[in-house]
């Protein structure tokens, strides 16, 4: 088994988990209600959770001596694999939701099918994490519904968010070459499986919802492969803030 | 009713409070009680969210994904903490928009302590062991309180801010014994937050207002003087493990009355906080007051959401 790859794999899982609870991170305190604060904050910690189990994975498989930390706090810009849409910034409240929603239903597919990986450990990984997913998808589908049906405002700022952040749906399925090698060793999740499944349940939601499903077929790519949006230098100097001005040193 | 039978009611309610008998949201009360709960409530619950931001501040720069975890999580508890008072305070017949329209208005006070900026790390780790600490001694003796709903949420939050107090402790206790720079960050988060802290448990007896009503009410059990003595009392030893100084140099131990003596607080910081004029004041009010005008529409469109819902299982029903 090639081992940078499998490394590489599952660092690219953690990244989309690590850099969505950022982003969730910053709005606690500042949400619509407390009940959604709650909300959101929970959503953080679950993701928190399971970036944790992936980086001490992570950091094994590499045998380096190298900690969690390490891992999510050390590395360079073009080292995070995460797709652009969990770096996309909270807007509005629309926006978040609309990621979410666009994301969990990406997440709750691909951890159903890593809960079949032949790599015990992801598996592992998958089956502790599936219920806290299914649960984030049914809380911001529940969102972009309510924001969708509500009033004339909302549902103008909910399709207005969607439209926006179509365009870095595609890249969930993009497959790098560490994908492909673990797909072949039965490891990785092979996401094109059900890249129709995902566009049909957020088609239903969309419709439910009363938005429209956007026809672009315009998108953009490049997190995958380290080639990240202008914000993610501004995630990084917050998260990274205090590992680089003090370093190595223990919390 | 007559002023008479008033009388009778009010003796009866009074004596139900002298048995420790709890009074409860359906039951008669003076409208004096309703009143005093609903403002010391709600206080109580605007601190617990406006006390979300300053260590919100941090989430996003949280040193390790260990703190980063706690630290949502504290706050979060902080959030829950609000929502239970603000539940506990609609029972006496207030919405929570008006409550919060008192707090964005500036009518409602919250604790002044939120009025202090987070400026590094260490800061987490006082809030947390200083901060919740004084709240801690100002609430366990409303675990007794008179008014129900009130004893109970209590009960529920002390035990969280116990929680949180050890947990930033332990935050102290990690940077005091790390490098000399981590050992200057906790200090010098000490120097900050300690007189503020002092201050958290309210002005001086001699200053201090409604103090005999709630005494009777069980609102409050001992004076904030008192309050104040056992917080310094249980918290210098603690300073002492951790290796930092209390930034007081007219603490010290006095053997004859077994607690310690301390210098003089400044009580012009203090009223010019509570009065508007802190270092922090106007950035959590902006913070409140804009997230909720920004989420008016979204609560709007939950709200239209689930009456159309509600109007289609009618229909259907039809
Ligand atoms: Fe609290
Ligand atoms: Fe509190
Ligand atoms: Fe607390």
């Amino acid at each position: 088994m090639n081992k940078k790859h499998l490394f590489d794999y599952i660092i690219s899982i953690a990244d989309n988990s690590l850099i969505l609870a950022q982003r969730l991170g910053e709005l606690c305190g500042h949400g619509p209600t407390l009940e959604t604060d709650i909300a959101g904050t929970n959503i953080a910690l679950d993701l928190i959770g399971q970036t944790r189990n992936y980086y001490q994975y992570a950091a094994q498989i590499q045998g380096e001596g190298k900690t969690e930390d390490d891992l999510a706090f050390l590395r360079l810009e073009r080292e995070y694999k995460n797709v652009l849409l969990v770096e996309q910034p909270n807007e509005h409240f629309g926006y978040v939701m609309g990621r979410q929603f666009l994301f969990d239903v990406y997440h709750l597919l691909f951890m159903n099918e890593l809960l079949k990986s032949k790599d015990e450990t992801l598996a592992a990984i998958a089956k502790k994490g599936i219920k806290e997913v299914s649960y984030h998808k049914r809380f911001s589908g529940d969102w972009v519904k309510r924001l969708g049906d509500g009033t004339e405002e909302s549902n103008q700022k909910m399709q207005e968010a969607i439209d926006e952040l179509w365009a870095y749906t595609d890249e969930l399925f993009d497959q790098p070459e560490a994908d492909k090698t673990m797909i072949a060793e039965g490891v990785a999740v092979d996401t094109l499986k059900f890249k129709e499944t995902y566009y049909e349940e957020v088609s239903t939601l969309l419709k439910e919802a009363n938005l429209q499903v956007p026809e672009s077929k315009y998108f953009i790519r490049g997190g995958k492969t380290g080639v990240h949006s202008e914000f993610m230098g501004y995630i990084l100097s917050d998260m990274q803030y205090m590992q680089r001005t003090y370093p190595n040193m223990e919390w | 009713m007559s002023n008479e039978q008033i009388k009778n009611l009010e003796e009866i309610f009074e004596a139900r409070i002298a048995r420790d008998e709890k009074i409860e949201p359906k039951d008669w009360m003076p409208e004096k009680y309703r009143k005093t709960h609903i403002r010391q409530m709600s206080q109580h619950a605007h601190s617990e969210i406006v006390g979300m931001l300053p260590e919100g501040n941090w989430i996003s720069r949280a040193p390790s994904l260990r703190r980063k975890a706690a630290l949502l999580a504290k706050v979060q508890d902080e959030a829950g903490h609000g929502l239970y008072l603000y539940s506990a305070c609609e029972t006496l017949g207030i919405s929570r928009d008006e409550l919060y329209e008192q707090l964005h208005s500036g009518k409602a006070k919250y604790s002044s302590i939120f009025n202090y900026p987070t400026v590094t790390w260490a800061d987490m780790g006082a809030i947390g062991w200083l901060v919740d600490g004084a709240a801690i001694i100002n609430q366990v003796p409303l675990c007794n309180t008179s008014f129900g709903p009130y004893a109970r949420a209590m009960v529920r939050v002390c035990k969280e801010e116990s929680f949180h107090q050890r947990q930033g402790f332990e935050i102290m206790h990690k940077l005091c014994n790390g490098t000399p720079e981590q050992k200057d960050m906790a200090q010098d988060a000490l120097n900050r937050w300690w007189w503020p802290s002092l201050m958290m448990l309210g002005p001086t007896d001699a200053e201090s207002i409604h103090t005999e009503q709630s005494m009777k009410w069980k609102l409050k059990r001992k004076s904030n003087d008192e309050l104040r003595q056992q917080f310094i009392d249980q918290t210098v030893p603690q300073a002492d493990v951790l290796g930092l100084t209390i930034p007081d140099k007219d603490l010290k131990w006095n053997e004859e009355k077994g607690s310690y003596d301390f210098g003089e607080i400044d009580w012009d910081e203090f009223w010019q906080v509570v009065k508007g004029h802190g270092p922090s004041n106007k950035k959590r009010m902006k913070a409140r007051v804009g997230a909720w005008e920004e989420g008016a529409w979204v609560r709007d469109a939950a709200m239209a959401h689930a009456e159309k819902k509600e109007a289609n299982k009618l229909k259907k029903a039809i």
